[in-house]
């Protein structure tokens, strides 16, 4: 009996890891979209220091806040919008958030970010952050980022939560649904 | 009784590995200020292969894992092209290494590498990390991501870790130059005061 529980650890613990490995190599070997500037992107971009980011970090209005760090340039960040995008029209009635923050290089706001939102009609809040300071400011948002992206936080409150890897849409509801209860 | 015993002990085997598998990449936390750094022996472009124990004469070595498909890394290539010539007659050689899987990134394969050190006059070795073995080691994350290493009796100690500077936008507006100030400090017999800095840059691609 003892043998056929550790048999089924043993199997669950080594299929989660083969579909991890899998997933990410899926993520890995998914192709950056190119995008056109054809659809009409006549709109005002929300551009923020650090400082002015911050009211995004540090909102005490009892939602939950899910803050996704990315960039038009970074594959794996492309690869997982549509999971927060999924995630912010599920959960819009539960009081559940999704922001992404483009670190997209100002130079390339209109030629590449702004057709990427319009060609990928992301409904969730973008602002882009444009603060070169980053060795002031990237502690602040996490004493245990590394400065690789994708990064995420999810809070609520005081209670906060970060994340430098990428997810699944499993995934990001497993740890939204945490802040939930 | 017997076989179920061996099975039990071949399990406790497997479990043993799968979790020491787990553990190891989760916990991959590289080196920290003051440890020795792994010598290495890497493909260059230019077809020979390259180690740190190469350089007889150096008092160090400014290391950058980078590639040729990040944007950050592209931002910093003219920077370190300088930072070799500035500091490589001094004892401080810069040594580039392209950490990411090539086939997730064929735009950093051993001929775009050879393509793009040859279009950018690289001054310095443009090594791969064929395998992937030696980034971990280090701990490098993100390209660019750079280590000043000062070689010493037991070895070449890391006495830096992070950026090249705190403008990745604008060179000429750069108020800090964290690797320079760095090596500097190294070259008048001081330590470092800036020792880490965090910068984003782009996952390396395994």
């Amino acid at each position: 009996m003892k043998i056929r529980t550790l048999l089924i650890l043993i199997l669950v613990i080594t299929a989660c890891k083969g579909n991890k490995n899998k997933e990410e190599s899926v993520a890995q070997n998914s192709q950056d979209k190119e995008t056109q500037t054809t659809a009409n992107q006549d709109f005002e971009l929300e551009v923020y220091d650090y400082n002015g980011l911050e009211k995004f970090l540090t909102k005490k209005d009892d939602k939950v806040y899910v803050v996704n760090f990315w960039a038009t340039w970074c594959k794996p960040c492309v690869k997982e919008l549509p999971y927060f995008e999924s995630l912010n029209k599920e959960y819009n009635n539960k009081d559940v958030e999704v922001i992404l923050v483009s670190l997209d290089f100002p130079h390339l706001y209109e030629s590449k970010l702004k057709p990427f939102i319009v060609k990928n009609k992301l409904t969730s809040k973008v602002v882009a952050l444009d603060d070169v300071d980053m060795d002031t400011w990237i502690p602040k948002v996490s004493e245990t980022w590394s400065g690789a992206i994708p990064a995420t936080i999810i809070y609520k409150n005081d209670n906060r939560k970060f994340y430098e890897q990428s997810f699944t849409y499993k995934e990001l509801e497993t740890e939204v649904e945490q802040f939930l209860n | 009784m017997k076989n179920a015993l061996k099975l039990f002990t071949a399990l406790l085997v497997i479990l043993s590995v799968s979790a020491f598998a787990i553990n190891f990449e989760t916990t991959n936390e590289g080196y920290e200020i003051g440890d020795v750094a792994t010598d290495f022996k890497l493909l260059n472009v230019d077809g020979n292969m390259v180690s740190l124990s190469d350089y007889k004469d150096a008092k160090g070595f400014i290391l950058t894992f980078t590639c040729n498909t990040c944007p950050y890394a592209v931002a910093y290539e003219d920077r370190i092209i300088a930072l070799d010539k500035k500091y490589a007659s001094k004892g401080y050689p810069v040594i580039a290494i392209m950490p990411n899987n090539t086939d997730v990134k064929p735009g950093d394969n051993m001929d775009a590498m050879k393509a793009r050190a040859k279009s950018k006059g690289f001054t310095f070795p443009y090594l791969i990390d064929d395998g992937q073995k030696i980034y971990p080691q280090y701990g490098a994350t993100r390209t660019p991501h750079m280590f000043v290493l000062e070689k010493t009796k037991k070895g070449n100690v890391v006495r830096y870790i992070g950026a090249i500077d705190d403008n990745y936008k604008d060179a000429s507006a750069v108020k800090e130059k964290y690797v320079e100030n760095a090596v500097d400090a190294l070259l008048s017999g001081k330590s470092v005061e800036k020792t880490e800095t965090k910068a984003i840059g782009c996952t390396i691609k395994v």
